[in-house]
């Protein structure tokens, strides 16, 4: 029989080791899973983890981990915050479509005039749209005590329909024969987000994702708001009893990683996607959801999560390419990372001991 | 019989960095009531826990009626008739007398079978309970009559009670150790943990005291001094606390119709509360838990919003005012909950000094926490009050109850308030340490602060109080003079003894 003892603190040791044992862990039996489909799973996990550095194609797919990691991150960062203190808003995907939504029609409102005051523009709009979309259930949470994570997984549906509409009406390129989608803005000089050192994939919102690692770890570890935080997380009557108020921080932490969700829309619109299409989100907001508990809401763990988690996108393509793995595998693949996260996650309270209880 | 019931010998348990017991012996006779004494930490409740196999012990052995006794859970010292009262009760407020008491049970027979037993054990042990009451409407003392029920509904042999009386007014302490008295008198041995050493010297047979995980002394407390048991406790003489007193000021603090309904189920309306409190003044507040002191004192730190005239601090109405604005204008509370509401358990002392005091302590500048100061602010509260903790990077859940709230009572304290609300400042602290954080309070007083001490411990709040206002029901009696106030007349401020269950002692 096993037994769970809590321990009287947190292990510090676990708490570092758990993503390594689980990435592990993730590894052994995604490879059984592998080796089920018929496949290598050397190989296939080589495929994953070491080609996109390191293989043959390296050079196209190196600065691909950074255009992938950077929307993770910048995303993750946000929902960390919120999660810390027990506020879920799982709708990071609807608020993502919606900055970039908003950014791109600020840019299109604008073409072509060619000025400095675009992108600026469109950054703020991107912002303001993913925030705003997260008030919705931020402020339903406080005023009405509806539960965040259905309003804001709702809202996702609600937002893939408007980006629907915006790509086949409002914002079509007219000079795009009729196909969907918006203009490329990746083509409108004064909206493009480009590289900043070409060939990289580090473009503007790849710097503004490392900024954000910076400034969340200040935050979590300095700044009052942390502190207020993860008091909320751990013990919410606590909280109130130093002074917090459960409402605000439901706005403000809700409004945070809304507006960065908002600002990965934005620069993925300017930049790598170039422009708005029906199939323009690709689960970015859902995936940094594990990227936040890979990385244990710590913003330097979320930095490596992010990185690890573009590189099983890559490899992941790649292995579909390469190998016939079919997607889904891959899907069940990243899935197995966080549930073994997850299970790994409750030795850093609890201690294991093995069978005999009875014998004094 | 000459045997004992439950004879100890040698048990020792050690957790990482801390002996709890070493080489504990001595033993229980059958029909006696056997008290345990010890101040926090001294190992009481790991024996406890040992005894009711909650804890394997690392060395030694018991043997329970002659028997080998090492039970491997708490189910197989049910089964040997070991039978435990819990401090904290674990019942749900949301269901029925009965249905809590099957939920305790191996296999419970059907609810109207039970309900009669429940009536009988009741009735037999004069401890009036109806089964089918809602456990949410019941006082703390009739729930913990739902705790021993359920105990005795098993037929023990043994039964341990950890502080039975903390919760209780002086008649249902009365009604309680008939209780024991009958149970006694039929044979079955009580293990009794209390640090009330007057109610000791009233019910137990014979006392072993815990010092440091040790046996340090036996004694027949009735033929005892409380003084000498309390001694050999901690080891040390103790000093009474003492102020020169009577010195009053200014109104400083002002209730005035003060009413909320109650902020959660089960919680108490505060009705219509007049007080006034001067500088340099204690007021007592005492009565059943249950009765308003949460609320009140959540009134009072801001964390329950009333309306703006119904608290007046120096002059200024601070009804809607938020905790940290109060804390700033120099109104400090210390809840009665350390885990979870007065302190963060997971978090550092450190972090846990920085939940209340960054107001008054300066600890925040401009939305920066300045953790040099925090750690600095919180060594000083453990070096003041005896805090033993390796350090305040320590985890608040790490502490034992007694030095948490010497923590969180000192960090209040500490940081030089004009109003201090504490609300059961002393409640599971060992006399030693009551008696500094009394003593802390009383000092506080001197130096011309107001305090209001919520507390359900009479003999305390008889200690240090000069007025004496009892809650019941959510509203407060008129305040009166603490000197010369009668047992009698405390029992009646307080509303009576809670024995008929259909009266619940307010209109």
């Amino acid at each position: 029989m096993i037994r769970l003892d809590r321990r009287p603190e947190p292990s510090r040791a676990w708490t570092i080791a758990t993503p390594f044992v689980a990435v592990a862990l993730t590894m052994v039996a995604g490879g059984l899973m592998f080796a089920l489909l018929g496949k290598d799973p050397v190989e296939a996990i080589r495929t994953i983890f070491w080609d996109p550095l390191f293989g043959d194609f390296a050079s196209y797919s190196r600065p691909q981990l950074l255009v992938k990691a950077g929307p993770l991150i910048l995303i993750a960062i946000g929902l960390s915050l919120g999660f810390r203190a027990g506020i879920w808003n799982i709708g990071a995907e609807g608020q993502y479509i919606l900055g970039a939504i908003c950014a791109a029609a600020t840019g299109l409102a604008i073409y072509p005039a060619e000025t400095w005051i675009v992108f600026p523009a469109m950054i703020v709009a991107g912002a303001l749209g993913g925030l705003l979309w997260a008030m919705i259930p931020a402020l339903l949470k406080v005023r009405f005590g509806t539960n965040e994570v259905l309003v804001s997984l709702m809202l996702v549906y609600v937002a893939e329909a408007l980006l629907a509409s915006m790509s086949l009406g409002l914002l079509r390129n007219p000079e795009g024969m009729g196909f969907p989608g918006s203009r490329n803005l990746a083509q409108y000089p004064s909206a493009a987000n480009l590289d900043l050192i070409p060939g990289t994939g580090l473009h503007w919102g790849v710097a503004l994702a490392f900024a954000a690692v910076i400034v969340g770890q200040v935050v979590m570890t300095r700044h009052q708001l942390g502190f207020r935080v993860r008091l909320a997380g751990q013990s919410p009557r606590a909280a109130v009893f130093g002074g917090v108020n459960p409402g605000w921080l439901v706005v403000v932490c809700m409004g945070i990683s809304g507006g960065l969700a908002g600002l990965a829309g934005m620069f993925e619109v300017a930049g790598p996607a170039g422009r708005l299409s029906i199939d323009f989100n690709v689960g970015y907001g859902f995936t940094a959801i594990i990227v936040a508990f890979l990385g244990r809401l710590n913003p330097i763990g979320i930095l490596l999560a992010g990185l690890l988690m573009a590189l099983t996108y890559i490899g992941g393509e790649l292995a579909q390419l390469q190998m016939n793995l079919p997607l889904a595998a891959i899907q069940m693949f990243q899935g197995m990372l966080l549930f073994f996260l997850l299970a790994i996650d409750v030795l850093t309270n609890f201690s294991f001991r093995f069978g005999r209880r009875a014998v004094a | 019989m000459t045997t004992p019931l439950l004879e100890l010998s040698g048990l020792t348990k050690a957790y990482p960095g801390v002996v709890a017991n070493s080489e504990v012996s001595f033993e229980i006779a059958r029909g006696e009531v056997h008290a345990l004494l010890g101040e926090n930490g001294a190992g009481k409740s790991t024996l406890v826990k040992t005894i009711y196999g909650l804890v394997q012990p690392d060395a030694g052995t018991m043997r329970l009626d002659g028997q080998h006794f090492a039970p491997p859970e708490p189910r197989a010292a049910r089964a040997a008739g070991v039978a435990m009262v819990f401090q904290h009760f674990s019942l749900f407020d949301a269901m029925s007398v009965a249905e809590n008491v099957a939920l305790g049970m191996e296999t419970p027979p059907a609810l109207n079978r039970l309900a009669a037993q429940i009536r009988e054990v009741s009735q037999s042990y004069g401890l009036p309970l109806d089964p089918d009451r809602i456990v949410g409407d019941l006082s703390a003392g009739e729930r913990q009559r739902v705790e021993i029920v359920r105990c005795l509904l098993q037929e023990p042999r043994l039964l341990i009670m950890d502080e039975p009386t903390s919760v209780l007014t002086p008649q249902e302490v009365q009604i309680l150790f008939e209780t024991l008295r009958k149970l006694r008198a039929e044979g079955v041995s009580i293990l009794y943990i209390s640090h009330k050493l007057e109610e000791i010297r009233t019910i137990c047979d014979s006392a072993t005291i815990l010092r440091h995980g040790k046996v340090v002394g036996k004694c027949d407390p009735k033929a005892t001094a409380a003084r000498d048991m309390a001694e050999q406790m901690v080891g040390a003489t103790l000093a009474t606390p003492s102020r020169a007193g009577g010195r009053t000021g200014e109104v400083v603090l002002e209730l005035s119709g003060l009413s909320a309904p109650a902020p959660r189920a089960f919680g108490t309306a505060l009705k219509n509360i007049d007080l006034s409190l001067r500088a340099g003044e204690v007021l007592g507040i005492g009565g059943v838990a249950g009765n308003g002191q949460d609320e009140l004192a959540m009134a009072l730190s801001g964390e329950m919003s009333v309306a703006p005239g119904m608290i007046r601090l120096k002059d200024r109405e601070i009804g809607t005012v938020g905790v940290n604005a109060r804390r700033r204008m120099g109104l400090l509370c210390a809840p009665e909950e350390r885990m979870g509401h007065a302190a963060a358990p997971d978090m550092s002392l450190t972090e846990n000094a920085l939940l209340t005091a960054g107001p008054r302590e300066d600890l925040v500048r401009h939305g920066f926490l300045r953790w040099g100061r925090a750690r600095g602010f919180a060594e000083r509260v453990i070096e003041r009050f005896d805090v033993r903790t390796p350090g305040p990077g320590t985890a608040a859940r790490a502490l034992s109850g007694g030095n948490l709230q010497k923590f969180v009572i000192g960090r209040e304290i500490m940081q030089r308030p004009e109003v201090l609300v504490v609300n059961q400042p002393t409640w599971g602290v060992d006399a030693a340490a009551a008696a500094t954080i009394r003593q802390a309070l009383l000092d506080l007083a001197e130096a011309g602060a107001a305090l209001i001490v919520i507390s359900q411990d009479l003999d305390e709040l008889m200690e240090i109080s000069d007025r004496f206002a009892a809650l019941n029901g959510g509203s407060l009696s008129p305040p009166r003079p603490a000197e010369g106030l009668g047992i009698d007349e405390i029992g009646m401020m307080l509303g009576g003894a809670h024995d008929m269950t259909p009266a619940h002692g307010e209109g």
